[in-house]
C-alpha cells in the first residue's frame, strides 16, 4: 500500500477522490490551501483509493496522510 | 632502432588501454557499465587526442595507468580535459600516481582555461598507499584546493557512474554539476557497513547514498540519468551552454521559436491569483524549441532553474512554480537558487527571473531550518548577480518573495511585469486580515463582516494597482503577454555590453 501524503502544511479546501477510485501516477488527489495558495497534491503512483483520510476544513502538517493507494 | 622495440611498446600500450583483468570487465556488463574508454568514446566528438600516465605505476603490472584515464579531446568542437576512474583497476581507487594525474590534468585545464570533466566510479583511497596519497603536499587534498581555486574559472562537470565514498565524494561535491546515473551512482561519507558499525544504523546503500536520494532529497545531485548513456549525452548538452572559462562569452547556437504546440501566454497564466498553474508551460512557450536543460528537476519543485536558449543565446532561468506547494519559497529552494544563480554569474550567462511568489515559508519547521539565513543566502546571490538579469512579474511578487526574485531595488537591468501582476507586502486576504484583524472582530454581523471586509480588500487593490506601479516607475515596463518573447530578446540584446564590478572587496562575509 502507498500513501500519499501533504507536501506542506495547510487546510484541506477539496478532496478529488473516492474509496474505490481508480488513479494514475501524478493525479491530484486533495487539493490544500496554505500560504493563501491553491496546492494540489498528487498521487505518486497509480492505484485504487482504498482510504480517505483527508476531510474538508482539516488542517494537515507536511507528511501527514491524506489518502491511502493499492 | 629496432622494429621490434616499437612492436613492444605497441603491445604494451594495448595491453594497458585493455584496463584489469577480464573478470572485472565481465562485472561492468553485470551491472550495466560500460569500460572507461568506451565512456571516453562517447563523450568526446571522435576519439580522444591526447593522453597522459598510460604508464603510471606500470611496473606494479596489475594497476593498468594506476586505475585513472587522464586525457584531452573535443566537446562540440570545445577542448576538454577529462579525468576518468577506471573501476575495472582496483575498483577504481586511488593510488599515489592516481591522485598526481587527477591533480596534473586539473593544472593542465587551469592553465589551458578549458573545461575540466570528472567521470567518476572509484572506491575510494587505497588504504595500503595512505602515506603516499592522502596526507602531504600533493596527496588528494590537492585534487579538493584544485577544484576550489578552478571553481567559477572554468567549468568543472561530474558524472558520477558508480560509487564515489568518503574524502573522495567530495570531488562531486566541489563541481558545478554533478549527474548521476540511477542505480548505479552513489555518494557517501560512510558505507551502510560503517554506519551500522559505528551508529547502529542499519540502511540500504541506495537509501543512504544513491543517486535518486541524492537528486530529490539532499541536492548533491544535479540531473539523475537512467543509464550511462543518457548521463553523457546530458553532460554534452549542459556543456554546450558554456564557455570554455569566465573570460569568454558562453556559445550562441542557431536560434530557433518555441515549439509550435506552445500555448497562449495568456492562456496559461490564470488571472485568479490563488490557483495553480504549471510554470513550465511558460518556459516552453518563452525558450528555442527543446532548448531547455533543467537543473535539480526532482530537487525543491517549488522553484525551476534550468539553462536555455533565446534566439540562441543561453540565459539561465529562476522561475517559481505554483504548481508545487504553490510555488512558495522554502529552505531548499532558496539554496536551489542561490547555487544556480552563482553558476550563471560565474559564466556570463544572463539571467531571467520569472516570479510567481506568495513568499517565503512559515512556521516552526522552517524557522528552525533556518530559512532567513538560506533567504539570506539566495538574496545575495541574486544581488551580486552583475551578468544582465531581467526580472519578470508573471502573476505576483508578495514580501521577500518581490525581493528574492531580482525586483526593482536589486538592480536588475529591467524589472517587467505581465498585465495582471501583483506586487506587494502580502496579498489582499491577508493584508486586509493583518490591518484590520480588530475592526473585523469587532463586527458582530456576519454579512456587514463580509461586506467590510471585501470593501478593504477592494481598496487594497486600488493602492497595488500596477499601473499605479508602472506610474512610479516601479516596474519599467507593462508587457503584453504575446510580446514577452520578443521583448527578452530584444533587451539581452541591449543588455549585452554591461560590465559591472558589484564591490571592491576581498569577497562577502556569506550568509550561509
Amino acid at each position: 500500500m502507498k500513501q500519499v501524503a501533504a507536501n506542506m502544511a495547510g487546510t484541506v479546501i477539496n478532496v478529488l477522490v473516492q474509496v474505490g477510485d481508480e488513479i494514475s501516477a501524478g493525479q491530484d488527489v486533495v487539493v490544500l490551501e496554505s500560504m493563501k495558495m491553491e496546492v494540489p497534491v498528487q498521487a505518486e503512483v497509480a492505484g485504487k483509493v482504498v482510504e480517505v483520510k483527508a476531510n474538508i476544513g482539516d488542517f494537515v502538517n507536511e507528511g501527514d496522510i491524506l489518502v491511502s493507494v493499492e | 632502432m629496432s622494429k621490434h622495440l616499437e612492436e613492444t611498446l605497441r603491445e604494451k600500450i594495448a595491453q594497458v588501454e585493455k584496463g584489469g583483468d577480464a573478470k572485472y570487465h565481465e562485472k561492468l556488463k553485470e551491472q550495466n557499465k560500460l569500460f572507461v574508454r568506451d565512456r571516453l568514446k562517447l563523450l568526446f566528438d571522435g576519439e580522444f587526442t591526447v593522453e597522459d600516465g598510460l604508464f603510471a605505476n606500470v611496473m606494479a603490472g596489475d594497476l593498468p595507468a594506476d586505475g585513472v584515464v587522464t586525457a584531452i579531446g573535443k566537446v562540440h568542437g570545445q577542448t576538454v580535459c577529462v579525468m576518468a576512474n577506471d573501476s575495472t583497476v582496483k575498483a577504481g581507487s586511488w593510488g599515489s600516481r592516481t591522485v598526481e594525474k587527477i591533480i596534473r590534468i586539473q593544472e593542465t585545464a587551469e592553465k589551458m582555461r578549458v573545461p575540466l570533466i570528472y567521470l567518476v566510479d572509484s572506491a575510494g583511497a587505497r588504504i595500503t598507499d595512505q602515506l603516499e596519497m592522502f596526507p602531504g603536499r600533493r596527496g588528494a587534498g590537492r585534487i579538493f584546493y584544485n577544484e576550489v581555486k578552478l571553481s567559477g574559472k572554468i567549468p568543472q562537470i561530474c558524472i558520477l557512474f558508480g560509487p564515489s565514498a568518503a574524502g573522495g565524494a567530495y570531488i562531486p561535491a566541489f563541481c558545478d554539476i554533478v549527474i548521476m546515473v540511477d542505480k548505479n551512482a552513489s555518494m557517501y561519507l560512510g558505507s551502510p557497513r560503517m554506519a551500522e558499525m559505528v551508529i547502529g544504523e542499519k540502511v540500504s546503500l541506495e537509501e543512504l547514498g544513491g543517486a535518486r536520494m541524492h537528486c530529490t532529497v539532499s541536492g548533491c545531485g544535479d540531473v539523475l540519468a537512467a543509464n550511462e548513456e543518457e548521463a553523457i549525452q546530458s553532460a554534452r548538452a549542459y556543456i554546450s551552454f558554456f564557455p570554455p572559462n569566465y573570460t569568454v562569452e558562453p556559445p550562441v547556437a542557431e536560434a530557433k521559436p518555441p515549439v509550435e504546440t506552445a500555448k497562449e501566454i495568456s492562456a496559461i497564466v490564470p488571472e485568479n491569483q490563488n490557483a495553480a498553474f504549471n510554470m513550465h508551460d511558460l518556459i516552453t512557450a518563452l525558450v528555442d524549441e527543446g532548448s531547455f536543460y533543467e537543473i535539480k528537476k526532482l530537487f525543491a519543485q517549488e522553484l525551476i532553474t534550468g539553462l536555455a536558449r533565446l534566439n540562441g543565446k543561453p540565459v539561465g532561468i529562476i522561475a517559481n512554480q505554483p504548481r508545487v506547494k504553490g510555488g512558495v519559497l522554502f529552505v531548499d529552494s532558496a539554496d536551489k537558487a542561490a547555487r544556480f544563480i552563482t553558476l550563471c554569474d560565474a559564466f556570463q550567462i544572463p539571467l531571467l527571473f520569472l516570479a510567481d511568489v506568495p513568499g517565503f515559508m512559515i512556521g516552526t519547521a522552517v524557522e528552525r531550518a533556518g530559512i532567513i539565513r538560506h533567504g539570506a543566502k539566495m538574496i545575495s546571490a541574486m544581488a551580486e548577480a552583475t551578468v544582465p538579469k531581467i526580472s519578470v512579474i508573471v502573476r505576483k511578487a508578495y514580501g521577500a518573495g518581490l525581493y528574492a526574485m531580482a525586483s526593482a531595488a536589486f538592480e536588475p537591468d529591467a524589472c517587467l511585469a505581465l498585465p495582471g501582476a501583483q506586487i506587494a507586502v502580502m496579498g489582499p486576504e491577508a493584508a486586509v486580515n493583518a490591518v484590520y484583524s480588530n475592526k473585523i472582530q469587532a463586527i458582530e454581523d456576519p454579512q456587514e463582516r463580509q461586506s467590510f471586509i471585501m470593501e478593504k480588500r477592494k481598496e487594497y487593490q486600488e493602492d497595488i494597482d500596477l499601473y499605479l506601479l508602472a506610474s512610479n516607475l516601479i516596474v519599467d515596463a507593462i508587457i503584453p503577454p504575446s510580446d514577452l518573447r520578443q521583448e527578452l530578446i530584444n533587451r539581452y540584446d541591449v543588455y549585452k555590453g554591461k560590465r559591472q564590478t558589484f564591490s571592491d572587496r576581498k569577497h562577502p562575509v556569506y550568509p550561509v
